[in-house]
């Protein structure tokens, strides 16, 4: 698999039934990613961003509207993807190389051919002398990294990440974000990105999406212009500090914020 | 050499509750039908070696047939119940309520209806062990984590392939769970059927020796059947260790204890 696909979502949304009871939790959306591009979604808890990304995989059905990522629109799971939880969900029984291996396997593709890329990947994020270790042996952060190299190894043309860095430390969280775009540089492909941190959404994106309270919307569409690589002085720019500014603002008015605390106990 | 420090306190204890038993049973003249002193047991075993012995293999035969019938069957049945809506919609439920009824009271029907040879032996052994195995078999399958068959689903892997690298490995922790019960539950599952009608085996020796009131006999036919139990739960644990050292060493490490 090589290059990259667009994604198109023309009137997407999801309402969930439960009995009698119906919750929307997105409105209908149309978005355009372009090949290639790396695009941000940017919102509070419960906001709908995580359906957002189920439904562009093709995990869940939209209830309305159509999503099409390359040319085919999205009827079952897509193939063209890896896919980053927030966990790491790497299959116990196996190794670290054996997890990354396996994205091989179940494709039916010749995974021992892989294995010097997989090494390789090991390598870049960090994990060489890990190769033959067990999940249970690893840190958060390292599971995490493995779950990465398992969504690139087959170079996906769209990668689809879903809060990957939420349970993460700041640290390692800052240290797989530069990582991340590395990788993303050196191997372009198109990656929809969800997030509740919104200088995550900025420091990784072309463009972001911030999206209101639940049922969600994209409430403003920011296109960043920061030069790459950001790595990590890009947090000086003014330009960073405006568009930080400017989504806080945003949540600020929606009340996802409040500028002062309001908690008090007695 | 972990081992050694490891089985050797337990073994101590095992050695002064036995002292000590000892101990009080001369002490207070205890009379041997009442409770032998473990010496007294130790003669009776030794003298009646091939009798105990021939008894035991009768029984461990009927032990392992209907044990490794309960894996045979419960195994591809979870699977089928796991993966068709009409299964779990309509059979699970069934057997699910045939599990309330309790075995041992039917057991005297299956001599009625198998006589006294094997096949009733098997069918009771069988039973004590078929419904914590696939109760445990269904709980495995259903139990996969849903973020896990999402990475999958994204593969495009056929059920085949997902069937063999996701969802049975996924399930080996529980199913070992079941199995674990299901040794326990098979020892008494043939000492109760041979209580109930049979010319051989340990249970038969055990009425024997029990309506003669050789209690040192009795106590001994009894550490032989317990012996058959502990070396039967802890093949299978070495199995286990064998086949998803993954999971006992996750155990180990977090210190969990057994989940029975």
């Amino acid at each position: 698999m090589t290059g990259t696909l667009p994604i198109r979502l023309a009137g997407a949304s999801k309402t969930f039934r439960r009995g009698a009871q119906t919750t929307e939790a997105l409105t209908p959306i149309d978005i355009e990613i372009a090949p290639g591009e790396f695009f941000a979604v940017v919102g509070p808890s419960g906001c709908g961003k995580s359906t957002l990304l189920r439904m562009i995989a093709g995990l869940i059905p939209a209830t309305s509207g159509t999503i099409t990522v390359g040319a085919g629109t999205v009827t079952k799971p897509v193939t063209e993807v890896g896919i980053v939880f927030q966990s790491p969900v790497l299959l116990d029984w196996r190794t670290v190389l054996g997890n990354v291996l396996a994205q091989l396997e179940l494709r039916g593709l010749d995974a021992t051919s892989y294995e010097p890329q997989a090494r390789r990947l090991l390598d870049a994020v960090g994990l060489k002398g890990f190769e033959d270790r067990y999940p249970f042996e690893l840190s958060g952060g390292m599971r995490q990294r493995v779950a990465i190299v398992r969504a690139l190894i087959h170079n996906p043309p769209v990668l689809l990440m879903d809060e990957p860095f939420g349970a993460l430390d700041a640290l390692t969280r800052e240290q797989l974000r530069l990582d991340l775009e590395a990788l993303w540089l050196a191997k372009p492909k198109t990656v929809v990105f969800i997030t509740h941190s919104i200088d995550e959404a900025v420091l990784l994106a072309d463009r972001v999406a911030v999206m209101s309270p639940r049922p969600g919307s994209i409430e403003r569409l920011l296109t960043i212009d920061l030069p790459r690589p950001r790595g990590i002085a890009a947090r000086q720019l003014p330009a960073f500090t405006k568009v930080v500014e400017e989504v806080t603002n945003l949540f600020l008015e929606r009340g996802v914020l409040q500028a002062t605390g309001k908690l008090s106990l007695g | 050499m972990s081992w050694i420090r490891r089985i050797a306190q337990p073994l101590g204890l095992v050695l002064a509750v036995l002292a000590v038993w000892e101990l009080a049973v001369r002490l207070f003249e205890v009379p041997n039908y009442l409770l032998p002193a473990p010496t007294a047991i130790l003669a009776d075993l030794s003298r009646r070696w091939p009798r105990i012995l021939g008894g035991a293999w009768i029984t461990g035969l009927e032990i392992l047939g209907g044990f490794a019938l309960a894996v045979a069957i419960s195994l591809p049945l979870a699977t089928g119940i796991a993966f068709n809506a009409w299964m779990a919609r309509v059979v699970y439920p069934l057997i699910v309520a045939f599990q309330v009824v309790p075995k041992i009271a039917i057991a005297p029907i299956f001599v009625i209806w198998f006589g006294i040879g094997w096949i009733s032996k098997l069918t009771l052994v069988f039973l004590l062990c078929f419904f914590p195995m696939l109760v445990n078999n269904v709980a495995g399958f259903r139990g996969i984590n849903a973020e896990i068959m999402d990475f999958a689903r994204s593969t495009g892997a056929n059920a085949w392939r997902l069937f063999w690298r996701i969802r049975l490995p996924s399930a080996l922790p529980s199913i070992f769970t079941g199995l674990r019960i299901g040794a326990v539950n098979a020892v008494t599952g043939a000492v109760v059927a041979e209580f109930i009608a049979s010319d051989k085996g340990l249970g038969y020796l055990l009425l024997e020796y029990n309506g003669n009131l050789l209690a040192s006999a009795v106590f001994a036919t009894v550490f032989v059947l317990s012996a058959i139990g502990l070396a039967i739960y802890y093949a299978v644990e070495g199995i286990e260790r064998l086949a998803i050292p993954w999971h006992t060493a996750q155990r180990r490490n977090e210190s969990v204890g057994e989940q029975t």
